[in-house]
């Protein structure tokens, strides 16, 4: 095992596979010399060349439907769109492009493409550059999504996106770029469709996603002071969503909370939250509770910390299910 | 008579057929739709297949296409078979897309025919991806990409004549200048009449090509496709054309002034080839066989459709994703 930061554990997962996918491409905005706009292509451009890393003009759109042309061409390609907000601008190619060319094409096209997307949230970005966008696409059949909480997770799941014949959103919160964790030295790769038991409990499931999961385990670390017990699951990827292990963890301890940067309106929680009840309505004690982005816009200045989840909202949020 | 010119009038009349097969499949088509047996909407590209055709010829085997969704004779003239397409249109399980697609949603990979795309303006920057993946592997593959006049006005297209023309990726951008996008004129969509001109912007060899004269659109086609092989980047042909059917065969009443409906007759393409194949030394008997096998070919191809099953829900969910 090596401590490494998330940063660094997707960027040697991309040069492991930069290895050994000889034809693989990086597309992308700043993603030559200069490293990535958060400094995650690090040294793949001196590494690689600028034929495979290849810096690209501003055009989210384009960007993507390169990569797809690639990608159904047999090169498998990644795409980077700096801010998850950037997303909107690319919104035709993954949705109605990406996701469905293999469906409706009889199965005779694939898109072996990675589109990697980073979440601002929690840096005063403001209304623009901090939105945490995941239920959107978990919405639309066809695109898998990858949404790790630390560089362990992060690793292993890219190296599966990286070997997946389907396009796959990668969503990383920048946030946790610099969370430092243990990854094996050997080549590891964590399957689709797993979610992560963080910490086990028996009163309370607390389903943390992305940003959420550093301080839903200090939640449950101080809730535990007061002999509360909180089973902290990040499901890692919401297509396929592992629903039997949160289930499971429900079956056990009869409540639980989501919590998640994006919106609460239409957001993961409420998609969980549902499915949660379709399979386990008896085991409930209590109704699911969500702690979710407020239903705003992301300002600008101190008071964007306040429409995310903290620590504090959730810990709330379980004593109350516990009363 | 001379070997080259019986190879002329050879290659004449394969191009011909082509178009009198695009003519009756399309014919077809807008009759299949009209009996409720296709849904949705068909997109006849009537009077223009010479663009098709002409563009399609001056490829080889290993070459790449995308169309829109107006693409059946993209289809045809890249070399799918007929009946896999009309079977698609009636979205039969038999068709080259299993049925999934329907008549905007072609694809036939194993003809280097990537496929149609119903979202105006999208299947540009992936055409321009399949170039970038040609020059990369350096195997001397060409891409060619049909669009429309609307699909001019999107912002992926000139997204897609920056990133080709910066990468100098071998694409061969067609646009097929029919002066409508749905029922609006050119003149009420376009600040300049000539599309070409802005490719030019990009540093693009651009020309303006008769669109219903098949040879001028295959010389055109032919040279972009040489320059693209030589390693020299895209080519921007935009071929003036006329479309005489509305939009779609779903698409309310015509829109069309009747002095313009004269006009298309005088330029449609098919009775300007044949004019063309007389004046080179073919007979009326060649022409009269090659216009029968196109016929037969069609007829084929709607019986071939029409015994064909519909899917059923068994299978709706399989093909969500590719298997590992």
């Amino acid at each position: 095992m090596a401590v490494v930061t998330m940063r660094d554990a997707i960027n040697q997962a991309i040069r492991e596979e930069m290895v050994q996918q000889p034809e693989m491409v990086l597309l992308g905005q700043d993603i030559g010399a200069y490293g990535g706009t958060f400094g995650v292509y690090r040294g793949l451009f001196q590494d690689f060349g600028p034929d495979r890393v290849r810096d690209g003009p501003l055009c989210e759109s384009a960007t993507v439907g390169f990569g797809i042309g690639l990608a159904v061409s047999g090169i498998r390609c990644i795409v980077e769109l700096e801010f998850m907000d950037f997303t909107t601008v690319a919104m035709d190619q993954i949705v109605n492009q990406a996701a469905k060319l293999h469906y409706f094409m009889g199965g005779q096209l694939t898109v072996p493409l990675v589109i990697r997307t980073p979440i601002a949230s929690r840096m005063g970005m403001g209304p623009q550059h901090s939105q945490s966008l995941e239920a959107w696409f978990m919405h639309i059949p066809g695109l898998k999504i990858a949404i790790p909480s630390s560089p362990y997770e992060a690793k292993g799941l890219l190296k599966s996106a990286l070997r997946d014949p389907n396009p796959v959103l990668f969503i990383e919160n920048v946030k946790l770029y610099n969370r430092k964790g243990d990854v094996p030295e050997d080549e590891y790769l964590i399957p689709f469709g797993t979610a992560s038991i963080l910490r086990s409990g028996s009163d309370v499931s607390l389903v943390a996603i992305s940003g959420t999961v550093p301080e839903a385990l200090a939640a449950a670390e101080q809730l535990a002071g007061e002999g509360i017990s909180v089973e902290v699951l990040d499901p890692c990827t919401l297509n396929p969503l592992d629903i039997e292990t949160l289930a499971n963890s429900l079956r056990k301890t009869g409540r639980m909370v989501i919590t998640h940067d994006g919106y609460r309106t239409c957001g993961v929680a409420a998609e969980i939250s549902q499915r949660i009840m379709e399979e386990c309505f008896d085991y409930l004690n209590a109704p699911i509770t969500r702690v979710a982005g407020l239903d705003v816009p992301v300002p600008s200045g101190p008071l964007h910390m306040d429409v995310v989840p903290n620590q504090q909202r959730m810990m709330a949020a379980v004593r109350h299910l516990m009363n | 008579m001379p070997v080259a010119t019986e190879n002329a009038i050879y290659k004449l009349l394969e191009m011909y057929r082509q178009m009198m097969t695009i003519r009756y499949f399309e014919e077809n088509a807008i009759e299949l739709f009209a009996k409720g047996l296709i849904t949705g909407s068909t997109h006849p590209c009537i009077g223009q297949e010479a663009i098709a055709v002409g563009a399609c010829a001056a490829l080889e085997e290993g070459d790449s296409v995308l169309a829109t969704y107006r693409g059946h004779g993209a289809a045809i003239a890249k070399g799918s078979d007929p009946k896999q397409l009309m079977a698609e249109l009636l979205t039969r399980t038999t068709g080259c897309c299993k049925g999934r697609g329907g008549s905007m949603h072609l694809c036939d990979k194993k003809k280097g025919f990537i496929g149609t795309n119903a979202i105006v303006g999208a299947h540009l920057p992936i055409a321009g991806g399949a170039a970038l993946a040609a020059k990369m592997r350096g195997a001397n593959r060409v891409v060619l990409c049909f669009f429309g006049d609307g699909a001019s006005c999107e912002g992926e297209f000139f997204e897609t004549l920056n990133m080709a023309a910066l990468w100098k990726v071998p694409l061969i951008f067609i646009c097929e200048n029919n002066g409508y996008a749905i029922s609006v004129p050119t003149k009420l969509s376009q600040a300049t009449p000539d599309i070409a001109d802005r490719a030019r912007g990009f540093g693009i060899p651009s020309l303006i090509v008769d669109g219903n004269d098949v040879r001028e659109v295959k010389e055109a086609v032919a040279d972009g496709v040489a320059r693209a092989r030589l390693g020299d980047g895209p080519t921007f042909i935009e071929c003036k054309t006329v479309r005489w059917e509305r939009h779609s065969a779903f698409s309310s009443g015509r829109y069309e002034n009747p002095e313009e409906a004269q006009r298309w007759k005088t330029v449609d393409p098919i009775p300007r080839l044949e004019r063309i194949l007389l004046e080179e030394g073919a007979d009326l008997e060649q022409i009269n066989r090659e216009r029968v096998a196109a016929q037969e070919v069609v007829n084929d191809a709607v019986q071939f459709a029409l015994q064909s099953p519909l899917p059923d829900m068994d299978s709706i969910y399989e093909g969500i994703f590719a298997e590992a």
